[in-house]
């Protein structure tokens, strides 16, 4: 599948976006980050800047932006209107929240019950957005069972990264780094998990099924329906070598796991701002590489028309 | 709604049967359906840089090319590829917009153009590579089943059927009512185990194909060796009869 920047940017930005309004919704009303209007403004203003320029990004992979409010509509079948639904809904309780934090200085009561219910709705957006890919069955390398505890995972992953990164600066002694730690390494788990049973796995459907042939032996393709691109190609055909698919796998476990973890265990034992910092930064950019390859490595039944024998 | 209708019971199943035995692969079909729904219900198919190196358009059925078997057992089968109008299609449950619908009256899948958002989503969803986007209008597109040809009433009766039924010059092509088992397309299905194509994924497509008929048992070179010997010419070697001969037989 072609690995579109649009959807790369927004899946990764929203994803720590509702991943770290997540984890402020549960935490703030509980108490367990610091308090001060300052800090919720830091917080919620990144989540909010990351989950919106995520979703303003995703418009610019639509053919009619100025369409996109139809696609709240669907909720009742399509999980990319769900996704999208929830996604807008989040910000409602989260703008209540806001305001009880920054200008009242509350984070309990009412408020505190919106700052769950945004929590609740930005986790719903994430298990929606694993579940657009998960129920595409044409497709074997999202229609399986870890891509919706990935999607989440590196959801969460990248919003306590975050989170721990912006409680330094309030100097707040608890247990995030240690969360943290125990999130990178579940996340990176997860993911190994998938990338082995991408590589292990067959597809249900081969050229046979998909012509109805085979009576007669091995079926081949001889000629495509045309000799230049088309659309189908161009969106579903593409190809990524393997030494190259090794590189960025690669890149995703070093930047986006093992640095991120080693960075954060530094900040943990030498209580630095800069280490947490390099751990956001390293996990940004092997995300993208792992989200990139999510698109890459995927492969489209419709090639089997193509020249493919098995996807 | 993107809701999938409620089956009627006895509801009318329109689609194609594609005969895999009969199709000679001259992609008339094709080219039909890019004529005629170039002015379409669907319309415009746009061509992207028609006349240069990298030229690409929206088609809404194409032809491929396979071989099935090794040796002398082995055949050529042309295989053309469009919307089967599926019973279970994903393409209309995913569209967040309500643009792709199934309709209740005869199980045809469109696109309302003036609603979709070109998501491309549905084009992800479909398995079978049916829907193309449009870029120029920033719409997803596929074949209607020439809606606008099928209820025409300004078209003769013989010509109320999908452009490219009604271009095959080999009749490999079949258009009918599958939902109806008497109908001559549900006949022709019964009796050479029509199939549909990725059977696994349970879309249950509409559109069946047949598949190309058995070859005898035995071998060709069994077959050729039982054919009749040519007959030695009656002329022998008089030039004359031979030039009669050769003159009678142009």
């Amino acid at each position: 599948m072609n690995p579109a920047f649009s959807i790369v940017f927004f899946t990764t930005a929203s994803g720590a976006g509702f991943g770290l309004l997540t984890l402020i919704g549960v935490a703030a009303p509980v108490g367990l980050v610091p308090q001060t209007p300052w800090f919720g403004f830091v917080a919620l203003a990144t989540a909010t800047v990351l989950a919106a320029a995520g979703l303003l990004a995703s418009f610019l992979h639509l053919g009619r932006p100025e369409r996109a409010w139809r696609a709240f509509s669907q909720w009742r079948t399509s999980w990319l209107s769900r996704e999208g639904a929830l996604s807008v809904l989040t910000f409602v309780p989260s703008a209540i929240f806001a305001i009880g934090w920054l200008l009242l200085g509350r984070t309990g009561g009412l408020f505190g019950l919106c700052g769950i219910l945004a929590a609740a709705l930005a986790v719903g957006t994430l298990y929606c957005t694993g579940m657009i890919y998960r129920s595409l069955k044409p497709i074997q390398q999202w229609h399986n069972r870890w891509v919706v505890p990935n999607y989440l995972a590196l959801g969460l992953m990248s919003g306590l990264l975050l989170l721990d990164l912006i409680v330094r600066f309030w100097a707040w002694p608890t247990g995030i780094p240690l969360i943290t730690l125990v999130a990178i390494a579940l996340a990176w788990l997860i993911k190994e998990r998938y990338w082995r049973f991408i590589d292990t796995a067959s597809a249900p459907s081969t050229v046979a099924s998909a012509t109805g042939l085979g009576r007669r032996g091995k079926v081949r393709m001889l000629e495509p329906p045309n000799t230049e691109e088309n659309y189908l190609l161009k969106e579903m055909g593409f190809r990524i070598a393997r030494k190259h698919r090794i590189r960025l796998r690669l890149v995703a476990r070093v930047a986006g796991f093992a640095v991120p973890l080693l960075a954060t265990l530094v900040a943990l034992l030498a209580t630095s701002a800069l280490a947490a910092a390099l751990a956001v930064l390293s996990a940004a950019l092997g995300l993208v590489a792992e989200r990139w390859l999510f698109f890459a490595e995927a492969k489209h039944t419709v090639m089997l028309y193509y020249g493919a024998e098995t996807v | 709604m993107t809701d999938l209708p409620t089956p009627v019971a006895a509801g009318k199943k329109l689609g194609l049967v594609i005969d895999l035995d009969v199709c000679v692969g001259c992609h008339a079909c094709a080219t039909a359906c890019k004529e005629w729904n170039s002015g379409g219900h669907s319309a415009p198919l746009p061509d992207f840089n028609p006349y240069g190196e990298d030229a690409w358009g929206v088609w809404f059925n194409r032809v491929h090319s396979f071989e099935e078997g090794d040796g002398e057992g082995a055949r050529t089968v042309h295989f053309p590829r469009s919307c089967l109008h599926c019973e279970e299609p994903a393409c209309v449950t995913v569209c967040p917009t309500g643009a792709s619908y199934k309709r209740a009256e005869d199980g045809i899948v469109l696109v309302n153009a003036d609603i979709c958002i070109g998501c491309k989503l549905c084009s992800w969803a479909c398995p079978y590579g049916a829907r193309e986007f449009d870029e120029d209008a920033g719409v997803m597109k596929k074949c209607t089943l020439c809606i606008d040809r099928i209820y025409n009433d300004n078209l003769a009766e013989e010509e109320r059927v999908p452009a490219c039924v009604m271009v095959c010059p080999t009749s490999a092509r079949h258009y009918g009512d599958l939902g109806d088992p008497n109908s001559a397309v549900s006949e022709m299905v019964a009796a050479r185990g029509g199939k549909d194509l990725m059977p696994e994924l349970g879309y249950r497509p509409v559109n069946k194909y047949l598949p190309p008929r058995r070859t005898p048992g035995e071998s060709l070179a069994a077959i050729a060796a039982r054919a009749p010997a040519p007959e030695p010419p009656p002329t022998g070697d008089n030039r004359l009869l031979r030039w009669v001969d050769r003159l009678l037989s142009r």
